[in-house]
C-alpha cells in the first residue's frame, strides 16, 4: 500500500468511531494545547527580559535603602537611613567608571489641569535622569541644574500623562497642579512603550529633586537633602560589577557599618530586577511544561489503549488483509498511520485550543505572548511524535498475528 | 521464483500446480498433540477442478490452509506452482497469497462497510498496482461475476450470494493461478450456491486451478476429481464426469 491508501484506510477507520476517537485524542488535545500556551507565554516572558533590560539599560544600577539595625530589631526595606545627594556627589566623584547619577524620589500624587484629575508617579530627579536613563526629551527641554539648585517648579511629563491628561495636545508652558502646588510644564519625554507586566513607564511626571523633597517628602525627611533611590551610569567602557562592589565599599564607609554587619542599603543591575519580576513568569512556564508532558504521557496511553482494542475487533480485517498478501510492514504502516493520524489531528484541536487560551491569558493578565511557526511546529511534531511511540506497540501486535489464528478469530 | 518455470509449460505433462508429500499437521493439545493431518500426499495439475469431501473434522480446512499459506505444515513439504512453501520467508509468503493463490471463505470475509469495488481492489493494494489499473481491473472482475451495477453498494447492502459473487472477484483480481474455497456456498442456500457454482465452472472452462472444500454431494458434483478424507487421511481419490451447467 502506498501513504493514500493508509491514509485513505485510517481516516475511514477513525470516522467510523468518530466520539471514541475524539475521546481518546483528548490527552493528546490537552497536551498539545498545554505545550502552545507553555511556550507562547515562555518565549514572551524571555521576549520581555530581553526587551526590559535594553529599555532600561544594561549599564545601570540602582541603588536603594534597605532594612534598618536599630537595635535587635529589623525594619522593612526602606526603613533605613535615607540616601542623600551627598552620597550620589560622593559615588560621581570617586568611583571609577561611573559617567551620570542621579537620585529619584518617587511618591504617587494628583496631577489636575482644568477638571482632568490623574494620580501618576511624581518623581524628583536631578538633571543628569534623562542620561543616567539613556531616556531622551521629545519636546521642549529637561530641568538644568541650576532650576534643581533653586527648587524650580517645573514638570517634564511622561507621553502617557500628556495623553489622559491633556489628550495628547502640546502642553509646554501649560500650567499643572501637583499636590496642589503649580507647576509649568516645560519638556515632555519620549514613549519608551509598555513594559509587559511591568509598570507603565511613560506614566510619569518628573520634577526636580530639590523640589520633590521640599513639596512632597517634606514631611517625613529624616536627612535633609534626601536622594531617595541612587541611579547610576557606568560608562561604555567602565566595569559594572566593579563599580557595584567600589559602590558597596564606599556606602559601608560612609554609613558606618562595620565588618560582618550587613548592608542597610541595596544596590542592583537592571537584569537582576528584570529576572526577580519574571519568576513568576518562569514558575508557571515551568508547570505548564510539567502539565504539557504529563498530558502527552496520558494522552499516548489512551491512543496506546485504543489502539489495542482497535486491533483486537480488527483481527478477522488483519486475517483477511494477510490472506490477500499484505506483508508484516503493510499492517505495521497501516496501524501506525492510524495512531498517527489520530494523534495529529487531535494536535490539530489542541494547537486551535491553545492558540485560543494563549491570547485569553495574554489578555487577562497583560501578559505578552507568541504565538510562533516554531511553537505550532512543536505542538504537531510532538503530537506525531506521541502517535509512533504509543501507535508503535499495537501496530506490531497486529503486524504479528498469524494470518489463520487472526481469521480464525471469533 | 513463483511464476512456473518456462520450460515446464513446454513439456506435455506440466508440473503440478499443487504438490503435497506425506503433510502432516499436529496442534498441540496441553500434554497431548492432536494430529489432524497424518501425511498427505496428492498432486493437483493445471486446470484442474478438485472438491475435498469428507466428514467434519477431519482436517480439510486445516489442508486448505497450508495449500494457501496461511499456516504451514508439521512436516511434510507443499509446492505452489512449483516453489517450495517451506524455504519461503514472510514477504515471500506474502507475495505468494498476492499473486499465485486467491482464497475464497465460507464466510465470505469482505469488509462490511466497504463498498464492493474497494472490497475487490484490496489484493491490488499489496501488489503495487497503480491505483487507475486497480480501479480498472477491479471493476472488470465485478462485471465478470454479474455485479457491474453494484461498485459502490457496502458489502452490507448486498445478499449472501452477492458477497460470495464480490469475494470470488477480489480473488481473481490479481490473475492468480489457483483458487481455493473453502465450504463457499456453506452459508447459502440452494439457488444461491448453483449460481456460485455455475461461476466456478465457468472459471474452470476458462482454465483455471480451483480446489473447493465442501461437505454437500451436490456442489462436489460440479468438480472433476474428488478426494475424500477421514481422519486426516486422503481415503479416495475419484476421476468423475462434472456435472454440466444446463
Ligand atoms: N488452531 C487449532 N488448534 C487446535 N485444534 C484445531 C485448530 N484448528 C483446527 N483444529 C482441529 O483440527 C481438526 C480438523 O479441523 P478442520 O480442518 O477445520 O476440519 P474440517 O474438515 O471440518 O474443515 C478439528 O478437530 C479441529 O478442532
Ligand atoms: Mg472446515
Amino acid at each position: 500500500m502506498n501513504l493514500a491508501n493508509y491514509l485513505t484506510s485510517a481516516l475511514a477507520a477513525i470516522r467510523l468511531n468518530a466520539m471514541r476517537s475524539i475521546l481518546t485524542a483528548l490527552g493528546v488535545i490537552i497536551g498539545v494545547a498545554s505545550v502552545i500556551v507553555m511556550s507562547a507565554i515562555g518565549s514572551g516572558a524571555r521576549q520581555e527580559v530581553e526587551r526590559s533590560i535594553s529599555r532600561l539599560g544594561t549599564n545601570m544600577l540602582t541603588i536603594s535603602p534597605g532594612s534598618s539595625r536599630s537595635g535587635r530589631s529589623r525594619g522593612g526595606a526602606g526603613t533605613a537611613t535615607p540616601l542623600s545627594e551627598d552620597d550620589m556627589d560622593a559615588i560621581a566623584d570617586r568611583i571609577a567608571g561611573v559617567s551620570a547619577v542621579t537620585g529619584s524620589l518617587s511618591i504617587n500624587a494628583p496631577i489636575i489641569y482644568g477638571n482632568k484629575n490623574w494620580t501618576t508617579s511624581v518623581t524628583g530627579t536631578s538633571a543628569s535622569f534623562p542620561e543616567v536613563r539613556d531616556w531622551e526629551v521629545d519636546e521642549g527641554y529637561y530641568f538644568t541644574p541650576e532650576q534643581v539648585q533653586r527648587g524650580a517648579k517645573v514638570a517634564v511629563l511622561g507621553s502617557s500623562v500628556v495623553r489622559e491628561v491633556f489628550g495628547g495636545a502640546s502642553t509646554i508652558g501649560e500650567r499643572i497642579r501637583i499636590a496642589g502646588a503649580p507647576f509649568e510644564v516645560i519638556g515632555v519625554m519620549k514613549t519608551r512603550g509598555q513594559a509587559g507586566g511591568f509598570r507603565d513607564q511613560d506614566d510619569i511626571v518628573l520634577i526636580p529633586l530639590s523640589t520633590a523633597r521640599a513639596r512632597l517628602a517634606g514631611q517625613n525627611a529624616t536627612v535633609p537633602n534626601q536622594a531617595g533611590s541612587i541611579l547610576v551610569k557606568v560608562g561604555d567602557a567602565g566595569d559594572l560589577a566593579a563599580a557595584e562592589e567600589d559602590i558597596v565599599d564606599l556606602l559601608r564607609q560612609r554609613r558606618r557599618i562595620r565588618t560582618g554587619m550587613q548592608d542597610d542599603f541595596r544596590v542592583r543591575n537592571v537584569a537582576e530586577i528584570v529576572q526577580a519580576r519574571t519568576a513568576a513568569q518562569q514558575t508557571l512556564t515551568w508547570l505548564l511544561a510539567a502539565t504539557a508532558a504529563i498530558s502527552l504521557i496520558v494522552g499516548g496511553i489512551g491512543i496506546m489503549n485504543i489502539m489495542l482494542v482497535s486491533v483486537t475487533e480488527r483481527t478477522r480485517e488483519i486475517g483477511l488483509r494477510m490472506a490477500v498478501g499484505a506483508r508484516k510492514r503493510d499492517i505495521l504502516a497501516q496501524f501506525l498511520t492510524e495512531a498517527i493520524v489520530l494523534c495529529i489531528a487531535g494536535g490539530l484541536i489542541g494547537l486551535a485550543l491553545g492558540v485560543g487560551a494563549t491570547y485569553a491569558i495574554a489578555f487577562l493578565a497583560g501578559w505578552p505572548v507568541l504565538v510562533s511557526g516554531t511553537v505550532i511546529a512543536v505542538g504537531i511534531g510532538a503530537s506525531a511524535f506521541v502517535g509512533v511511540v504509543f501507535g508503535y506497540v499495537p501496530a506490531r501486535q497486529a503486524a504479528h498475528l498469524n494470518p489463520i489464528d487472526a481469521l480464525r478469530y471469533e | 521464483m513463483t511464476s512456473m518455470p518456462e520450460s515446464a509449460q513446454l513439456t506435455r505433462n506440466p508440473p503440478p500446480v499443487v504438490s503435497c508429500r506425506d503433510l502432516t499437521k499436529s496442534y498441540a493439545m496441553g500434554e497431548q498433540a492432536l494430529q489432524v493431518l497424518r501425511g498427505v500426499s496428492f498432486d493437483v495439475k493445471p486446470g484442474e477442478f478438485v472438491a475435498i469431501m469428507g466428514p467434519s473434522g477431519s482436517g480439510k480446512s486445516t489442508l486448505l490452509n497450508l495449500i494457501g499459506a496461511l499456516d504451514t505444515p508439521t512436516t511434510g513439504s507443499l509446492s505452489i506452482a512449483g516453489t517450495d512453501v517451506g524455504g519461503l520467508d514472510d514477504d515471500e509468503l506474502a507475495h505468494l497469497r498476492n499473486r499465485v493463490i486467491g482464497f475464497v471463505f465460507q464466510q465470505f470475509n469482505l469488509l462490511r462497510r466497504t463498498s464492493a469495488l474497494e472490497n475487490v481492489k484490496m489484493p491490488l493494494l499489496y501488489s503495487r498496482t497503480p491505483a487507475k489499473d486497480a480501479d480498472a481491473v477491479a471493476a472488470q472482475r465485478l462485471v465478470a461475476v454479474g455485479l457491474g451495477d453494484r461498485q459502490g453498494h457496502t458489502a452490507a447492502q448486498l445478499s449472501g450470494g452477492q458477497q460470495q459473487r464480490v469475494a470470488i472477484a477480489r480473488a481473481l483480481v490479481t490473475s492468480p493461478q489457483l483458487i481455493l474455497a473453502d465450504e463457499p456456498t456453506g452459508a447459502l442456500d440452494t439457488k444461491t450456491s448453483k449460481d456460485i457454482m455455475d461461476l466456478f465452472t465457468q472459471l474452470h472452462r476458462d482454465g483455471m486451478t480451483i480446489i473447493m472444500v465442501t461437505h454437500e454431494a451436490e456442489v462436489a458434483d460440479y468438480a472433476e476429481r474428488l478426494l475424500r478424507f477421514r481422519d486426516g487421511l486422503l481415503v479416495d481419490d475419484i476421476r468423475q464426469t462434472p456435472k454440466a451447467m444446463p
